[in-house]
């Protein structure tokens, strides 16, 4: 199980390289210049000798093949480099954004599990019922609506409520409060984008729940161990959700991979200052040393994902973990 | 004494988008304590759906018992309630699958499979259900039961996996074991293994077992009565040795025909049943064998033959011409 996992780490090396090349290159396909926008910015003129000054304090004067290097070599060495828009260390700029994006996404995630494994499971349980129908309905509705629409409705939905109920609109605040710091405050700003995302989330592992228990059910050892007369309940939690729960987080990991992603249009929507919208602001900079870096990060987390899943996987199936 | 077991014209169906299907179609026969009957039968003849039947195990949807009644030691469990059902199952009636494989649980191990039923029928703590399922790996067969308990089916042979199972079903000491083709799916040699094995624990047991097989080796070795199931009915039943030697119903005869025997000459062909089990969903007032039939006769048509006594006691055929195969069978044989 050690020599998996170490090899799984292994195999990350060729992965984030790969994923390095491709933002790299990728970034400097896109046309502008990150100079011409520093320098221009306030619309003034400027010379060519401060346009060269400046390709030079970035490093843009260096052949490209160096660039690369210098950046995959830095990366090697946890060294991010500084942003060349605001001059700061972009493991600063990141690290001053990254609690709110992990909060988020965790408890997205959180929310996403309580509601995707009951529903799903009682769906599966009484299929083709009233109950599955509702169920049904609420998950195709939740994959699809989009996350913007969602999160707007949704933050109207709270000014309605709360000026009808509390006689006075009520928004979440939007500077973001650690949760270790205010939890009340911090759960009150990340509940609305969270529940958006999780509402989504919930719905394609709601689904698989179902499709997964479905096909569970009718196995042969449910049979057995109906026929040892077990209780329903020991049946399902007992020997079919372990079972069913496979494929279950294989779709949560991936899901979860995607999930960083969407928090790109997520904290755009609920005006959050997240990674997502540090991501887009560098692209709109030609940051290229913050967007690297903020790519990176989702390459490393998605396959970190990736590695949980097959670990959880080992955890639940003995014919993986002694194979 | 009643006997221990005492099926009266049950019936079950299943709907399907070709119609209702009436795989078994108002069987009745009686296992005594101690008694090993067997159910032989082709395939779809509705012999695993009786036998599902026995304990309410049959998928509904789109199954469902139709009607019938099964006495068990005097109770008809078909008017119990699922709670009372529960404790029959596993606990007075132990049940092994065809496929030891697919029939165990791969995510949970050995030992808490074979627990969870004692701790389920007996209230038996951890360490008690522990020390009775090394008990009853023992009794199975199974060495170094210590290690075997903490393994996976994976992790084990065919041939262990049914032991395994056959030792969850006597568990809680049930007085009938059913066995739905309990070789089927195993190596020949592991086949004789697992019924002598079966044979002997029910002896031991005092258990009585019904054994749905579609091998007639293996009903003339270890039944001590055998019911011949076509198309959902019972279409012969009797004492294993009279249906052996004297069948009363020209499927029968076809079916002991289409056996290879060692006692025959090595060029004797082999006498397959010609035709295919008929759709049930088609079924006319008349004789469901009489397609195949080399015996069938004008009066066949008209309605279906009840089961009627032969010439041995006990032995009983539903067949108008019952005297003459037996008379046949034995010019032939």
């Amino acid at each position: 199980m050690y020599r998996y996992i170490v090899k799984r780490i292994l195999l990350m090396i060729p992965t984030l390289f790969g994923a390095a090349a491709l933002v790299f290159f990728l970034m400097r396909l896109i046309p502008g210049d990150i100079c011409v926008i520093r320098l221009g910015s306030g619309g003034t003129s400027f010379t060519e000798q401060a346009l060269a000054a400046c390709h030079a304090e970035i490093g843009f004067d260096k052949p490209l093949w160096l660039q690369f290097v210098n950046f995959v070599w830095g990366f090697c060495r946890l060294d991010l480099g500084t942003s060349m828009w605001s001059g700061k260390p972009v493991a600063y700029e990141i690290a001053a954004r990254f609690p709110v994006s992990l909060e988020i996404a965790i408890l997205a995630t959180i929310i996403a599990v309580i509601i995707a494994i009951p529903l799903g499971t009682i769906s599966a349980l009484k299929q083709n019922s009233s109950t599955d129908l509702v169920v049904r309905t609420f998950a195709i509705a939740g994959i699809a609506a989009p996350s913007f629409w969602l999160g707007i409705i949704s933050l109207l939905v709270v000014l309605d409520l709360t000026q009808i109920f509390l006689g006075k609109p009520w928004m979440p605040p939007i500077d973001y409060v650690p949760l270790w710091q205010d939890p009340l405050r911090s759960l009150s700003i990340v509940i609305l984008p969270a529940v958006t995302i999780g509402y989504r989330y919930s719905a394609v592992a709601m689904r698989m729940t179902r499709s997964a228990m479905l096909e569970v059910l009718r196995e042969d050892y449910i049979r057995t161990a109906r026929a040892k007369g077990l209780i329903n309940r020991i049946i399902v939690n007992r020997h079919a959700l372990k079972n069913a729960m496979l494929p279950v987080v294989t779709v949560i990991g991936i899901e979860f991979a995607f999930l960083v992603g969407g928090l790109v249009v997520t904290e755009q929507v609920f005006n959050l200052n997240g990674v997502g919208r540090l991501l887009v602001q560098a692209v709109q900079n030609q940051d290229y040393t913050l967007t690297q870096a903020i790519v990176m990060l989702i390459v490393t987390i998605s396959v970190l994902s990736n590695l949980v899943v097959d670990v959880l996987y080992a955890w639940l199936d003995p014919r993986i973990r002694f194979a | 004494m009643p006997p221990l077991l005492e099926v009266t014209n049950l019936s079950t169906e299943f709907r399907t988008g070709l119609g209702t299907v009436p795989a078994v179609d108002g069987i009745s026969y009686t296992v005594d304590r101690g008694e090993t009957v067997a159910i032989v039968g082709e395939s779809g003849s509705g012999k695993t759906a009786s036998a599902l039947a026995l304990l309410r195990l049959i998928p509904d949807p789109p199954g469902r018992i139709s009607g019938g009644r099964v006495l068990f030691n005097g109770r008809d469990l078909l008017r119990l309630s699922d709670a009372e059902m529960r404790e029959v199952r596993g606990g007075d009636i132990g049940m092994v699958f065809q496929e030891p494989m697919t029939s165990l649980n791969p995510v949970l191990t050995i030992g808490r499979q074979i627990t969870e039923t004692l701790e389920q029928h007996r209230g038996a703590d951890r360490i008690t259900a522990h020390h009775r399922a090394i008990e009853l790996l023992g009794l199975v067969g199974i060495a170094d039961p210590l290690r075997r308990l903490k393994q996976y089916p994976h992790q084990l042979s065919g041939g262990m996996r049914q032991r395994i199972m056959i030792a969850i079903a006597i568990a809680c000491d049930p007085k009938l074991i059913i066995a739905d083709e309990p070789t089927t799916a195993l190596d020949v040699t592991i086949q004789a293994q697992i019924l002598e094995l079966m044979k002997s624990l029910t002896r031991r047991l005092d258990a009585a077992l019904i054994v749905i097989t579609h091998n007639l080796g293996v009903v003339a070795r270890y039944a001590n009565r055998v019911n011949v199931m076509y198309a959902g009915r019972i279409v012969e039943s009797g004492p294993a040795q009279a249906v052996y030697h004297h069948p009363g119903h020209p499927y029968t005869m076809a079916l002991l025909r289409s056996v290879p025997r060692l006692d025959r000459p090595r060029q004797a062909r082999l006498d397959p049943i010609a035709g295919q089990p008929p759709d049930l969903t088609r079924l006319d007032g008349g004789c469901a064998f009489r397609p195949r039939c080399r015996f069938a006769v004008e009066a066949c048509a008209r309605r279906r033959p009840a089961m009627a006594p032969t010439r041995a006691a006990g032995h009983f055929a539903a067949c108008l011409r019952s005297d003459e195969i037996a008379v046949a069978t034995e010019v032939a044989v």
